[in-house]
């Protein structure tokens, strides 16, 4: 019985992006399609059980959601009364097919319109995430305000104003064109991505609550993924997830220190994501059109690939960085160039490379971090100590400080014993 | 007779499921699993990566190779097993309480007509992603 439960579950969190993506066809409305999709999986969960689960859920769901958004609209108009329940759960042999037809031809453009809605260029980072774990993963307001540390009914303010502001926008409706096309599934790539950063950049004490957001950035780039099986960009997402991902096990220690990626226990990295990652890389190469995800893919994938600290092929690193460069330049990619650069050429190149990135990156914590490490390398303890201070004044979780803390601490010591 | 029982299930539902769930019901199925070892009737068996990790050669001259799995369908081939049984009705009765382990989708069970057993050494067998467990 709680297996029928969990089944009818998967179920309807499967089918949802589909069905809203549809109802929100129909009704041009994202309130009336939620509702919609509402009014459909509470008669899923009386129906089913009875009748036997529906051969395709998607279907069933808009085919209910829509017939019941239709009779309340005609029942607040002229009090008609609703179909019986048991006419609505028999549907499902007769007009599948044609929920089918009307809905197989749209899936893709209507799933994309969906995230894309959520990508609205007027809503800051923080409100299309939420929005996008409201309306496309389902994602329980509770949920989501746990995820973002902030109370429920804050987050439940805030996803409002953004249904608003979206409700307000003009929803683009027509089949995109090419191009258009092409525009919303980068919009809705980086937009993945702001999701899954933001579970991955967290503090230890709040993996737990934030772990969520990866699991469903991941989601949502493999149902990408399905939508556009052919777009080198969205494996190489796909790819760079599951390979940060596969990290987090090993990524605090117990007391909820960060662990960089040379002093993890590489046995707690999740092979089965690790296998996915490679296998997506293998797929997207083969395209020979490389873009920024596909790089950042490829670098985790070279991490990935090392058994120990000492394998990593560095030199291939700092390659790719030089090729992400070049396609997206930016002072923070020269600062991770600079981490390769100084295992392939030593401490005084990094050095070297990094300095004239201060004015840009005055206010960086990994910037301070990472030159306060190099100049301990270089001996320069005096310099390293106040590259490291700055690093700390500017951390942004107690993690960070801590750890920052951590090579001050040795670097007292060295000198002491010096 | 040996028989496979290939398991087709929606790919986006199983994928849907959180990791809790998901060891649920590996959790009983390695039950069956268990059962079907000590019975000596358990052949390889094997569980698929996700169909987005996929790429189909067709044997065209030359080859095209596509992106994805190599059928466009409602369920997705997502594993299969080979079981050494008397006939079909206990070929039926195994894929039962494998269903009732993991309800949703449908096994098709189909004779073997060739088994090669392979040769792979105990470090490729063990490189899959998911380790086999001690009981099956």
């Amino acid at each position: 019985m709680s297996a029928d439960l969990a089944w009818m579950d998967a179920a309807l969190t499967s089918a949802r992006p589909q069905a809203i993506g549809a109802l929100l066809r129909y009704f041009r409305d994202l309130e009336t399609a939620e509702e919609a999709y509402q009014d459909a999986c509470l008669r899923a969960l009386r129906a089913w059980p009875q009748n036997g689960p529906p051969r395709d859920p998607a279907a069933w769901l808009i085919m209910v959601g829509r017939n019941a958004a239709l009779d309340a609209k005609r029942k607040t108009a002229r009090l008609d009364e609703l179909p019986p329940e048991e006419a609505l759960s028999d549907l499902d042999d007769v007009e599948t097919p044609l929920a089918e037809r009307l809905d197989s031809a749209n899936y893709r453009d209507d799933i994309l319109r969906l995230l894309f809605i959520c990508c609205h260029p007027q809503l800051p980072p923080t409100q299309q995430i939420a929005l996008a774990l409201r309306v496309v993963s389902g994602l329980s307001v509770k949920q989501i305000a746990r995820a973002f540390l902030v109370s429920e009914a804050a987050m439940e303010q805030r996803i409002t104003r953004a249904k608003r502001q979206v409700g307000r926008a003009d929803i683009p409706f027509e089949t995109p064109s090419d191009e258009e096309r092409d525009a919303r599934l980068f919009a809705v790539m980086a937009m993945i991505y702001l999701v899954f950063n933001e579970g991955y950049s967290t503090a230890a004490k709040d993996a737990a609550a934030r772990i969520p957001l990866c699991d469903e950035a991941i989601r949502l780039a493999r149902l990408l993924q399905r939508l556009f099986p052919s777009e080198p960009e969205v494996m190489g997402l796909t790819a760079l997830l599951v390979l940060q991902h596969s990290r987090a096990a090993a990524r605090f220690d117990a007391e909820g220190n960060v662990i960089l990626l040379d002093d993890q226990d590489r046995s707690r990295w999740n092979r089965q994501l690790i296998g996915e990652g490679l296998a997506l890389m293998d797929k997207a190469l083969r395209h020979n059109s490389p873009g920024p995800y596909q790089i950042q893919g490829a670098i985790a994938a070279l991490h990935a690939r090392a058994a120990k600290p000492a394998e990593t092929d560095w030199a291939q690193i700092e390659r790719l960085y030089v090729a992400l460069e070049r396609l997206t330049p930016s002072p923070v990619i020269r600062l991770n160039r600079a981490v390769a650069v100084s295992k392939v050429a030593g401490p005084a190149a990094a050095l070297a490379m990094i300095e004239p990135l201060e004015p840009a990156l005055e206010g960086y914590f990994h910037f301070h971090g990472l030159k306060g490490a190099l100049l301990k390398e270089l001996g320069r303890s005096r310099e390293a100590r106040v590259a490291f201070n700055r690093a700390i004044a500017l951390a942004n979780t107690a993690a960070e400080a801590a750890h920052i803390r951590l090579h001050l601490d040795r670097l007292e010591n060295d000198t002491t014993a010096a | 007779m040996l028989y496979t029982l290939l398991c087709y299930n929606s790919e986006d539902m199983v994928f849907s499921w959180s990791q809790e769930e998901d060891d649920a019901v590996m959790e009983r199925l390695h039950q069956v699993h268990g059962k079907l070892h000590s019975q000596g009737k358990l052949g390889p068996s094997l569980r698929l990566m996700a169909t987005t990790t996929a790429a189909t050669l067709r044997k065209s001259d030359p080859p095209v190779v596509v992106d994805g799995p190599f059928a466009e369908t409602k369920e997705q081939l997502l594993g299969f097993y080979v079981v050494d049984v008397e006939n079909l009705d206990e070929a039926l009765a195994i894929a039962k309480d494998l269903g009732q382990a993991n309800p949703g989708g449908s096994y098709e069970i189909r004779p073997v007509r060739l088994f090669l057993p392979g040769s792979l050494p105990q470090s490729a067998q063990e490189s899959a992603a998911e380790a086999a467990t001690e009981d099956a």
